[in-house]
């Protein structure tokens, strides 16, 4: 299995492309180059760090290999704010867009009592027909470290509580995103990390 | 819901796992790299390697056992002891580390939390703070002073006042070692805990003192502690952190038992 991996140069990428190989796949990664993202086999968006980050994807013309690549039907999967850019923006960086493949935007969790960031391993409520989640059971623990979270809508692939429900998991036919670190979640992270390389993908060729 | 996090901590000196009570009578205990997968296969939830060589020969050791014991390992990495510059930090990330802990560092300068924090987000710095309290003070536990060196000087701040001081510069989680307490096993320090918890709206990590499942049980009710770190009751299979987080689930804390 082959995969592109996206370096946008926010934080560390060296977890996700450890998991990955230690998966078997063959990872290729790239900060710049549009034509190899447009034609990937599959797509990772890494991203640990702050939403205004992404705005290298669309200086580098990678936005647009993207939107060309989901179209054709490669799988996609989104990790933190990679997830996060996947919806229209993120109060983190209101003056930037996301994606806008999800409709709605990401917002900071509510002040109060309990502390943000969110961080720990927290449960999955999966809901059912997930292929991403496919045999994550309900109650399983992945690691999430993050201020700004997804809400839930059709599309929630899963949700996890904190302060109030939101969007753990999200997935709409090859597009996917988890708000959680499936690298850093022991073996139910790597079980997801491996549903999404053996994701069967349809769509015509490069 | 959100658990209360077990960390397993290995000592490392010289790229050997090394135990000893404050740092004399030290032991071997094993190689890094087969400790940290075992206590994450025991369901450890994160794992924090702390480098006690130090030194700037000692940097080329470290950089090789982080990344042996990165390689493994899935659950959060993180990696503390001698790093001094936000070079040394990206190193040590390079190599496969999630998280860095700085201390003395951060102390001497504190715009180094503000480097790391900016390249590699706040959720990949760890300040660690040494804690003792004042037995002079009007307060021992709200004027507790923080320390360096092992404990051995003071650095002339407070706790409270470092930590909110360190979240302020872009910290993700506090560290906080009693060194009051620490390898006594006689129990966490509870009252210095809360108060730094209550003080800062990030993480707080207890450290110091873990003996019994009672001490864990204390510091995350009264100490509102968010995660403990557990060294020597770990080690030579005294304690596992499967038995531990079972003995917590029956106490009613919120763990993540292992699979």
């Amino acid at each position: 299995m082959r995969v592109t991996v996206i370096d946008y140069k926010a934080g560390n990428l060296t977890s996700v492309l450890k998991a990955l190989r230690h998966l078997g796949a063959e990872v290729e990664v790239t900060d710049s180059d549009a034509a190899l993202v447009e034609c990937a086999e599959r797509i990772v968006l890494p991203g640990v760090g702050h939403f205004a980050a992404t705005e290298r994807l669309d200086a580098t013309g990678l936005t647009t290999a993207i939107r060309a690549a989901i179209g054709r039907g490669v799988p996609f999967l989104g990790i933190c704010v990679g997830m996060q850019w996947l919806y229209a923006g993120s109060s983190e960086a209101p003056e930037r867009l996301g994606l806008g493949h999800f409709a709605e935007s990401c917002t900071r969790f509510p002040v109060c009592s309990e502390k943000v960031p969110h961080v720990g391993w927290n449960s999955l409520d999966v809901r059912e027909g997930s292929q991403l989640l496919a045999e994550v059971e309900r109650g399983e623990f992945v690691y999430f470290t993050h201020s700004y979270k997804a809400p839930v809508t059709a599309d929630t692939a899963a949700i996890t509580q904190y302060i109030e429900p939101f969007s753990a998991a999200v997935e709409r036919d090859n597009v996917m995103g988890v708000q959680f670190h499936p690298e850093k979640s022991g073996a139910t992270g790597l079980k997801i990390l491996r549903n999404f390389l053996e994701w069967e993908r349809e769509g015509a060729a490069c | 819901m959100l658990t209360k996090r077990i960390i397993a901590c290995l000592d490392v000196h010289d790229g050997r796992v090394v135990k000893g009570v404050q740092f004399v009578d030290i032991i071997d205990a094993g190689d890094p790299a087969t400790q940290a997968a075992r206590h994450a296969r025991d369901g450890a939830d994160e794992i924090v390697l702390l480098d006690i060589t130090a030194t700037h020969e000692g940097r080329a050791t470290l950089l090789d056992t982080v990344r042996r014991t990165a390689r493994e390992l899935f659950v959060p990495f993180c990696v503390g002891g001698g790093i001094r510059t936000a070079d040394d930090a990206a190193q040590v990330f390079e190599a496969g580390a999630d998280k860095v802990s700085v201390n003395s560092a951060a102390l001497a300068d504190p715009m180094l939390i503000d480097a790391i924090g900016r390249s590699f987000g706040a959720q990949a710095v760890v300040v660690a703070i040494d804690a003792r309290r004042d037995p002079e003070a009007a307060d021992p536990v709200r004027d507790a002073q923080v320390y360096v060196q092992g404990g051995r000087k003071l650095a002339g701040r407070r706790v409270v006042e470092w930590a909110r001081e360190a979240e302020e510069r872009g910290a993700g989680e506090i560290l906080l070692t009693s060194m009051n307490s620490d390898g006594m096993r006689t129990g966490f320090d509870c009252e210095l805990t809360a108060a730094v918890s209550e003080a800062v709206g990030i993480p707080v990590i207890a450290s110091g003192g873990a003996g019994t499942v009672d001490h864990f049980v204390d510091v995350f009710g009264r100490g509102r502690a968010d995660a403990a770190l557990a060294a020597s009751i770990f080690h030579f299979g005294v304690s596992s952190a499967r038995s531990l987080k079972e003995e917590l689930a029956k106490a009613g804390v919120a763990v993540r038992l292992p699979c």
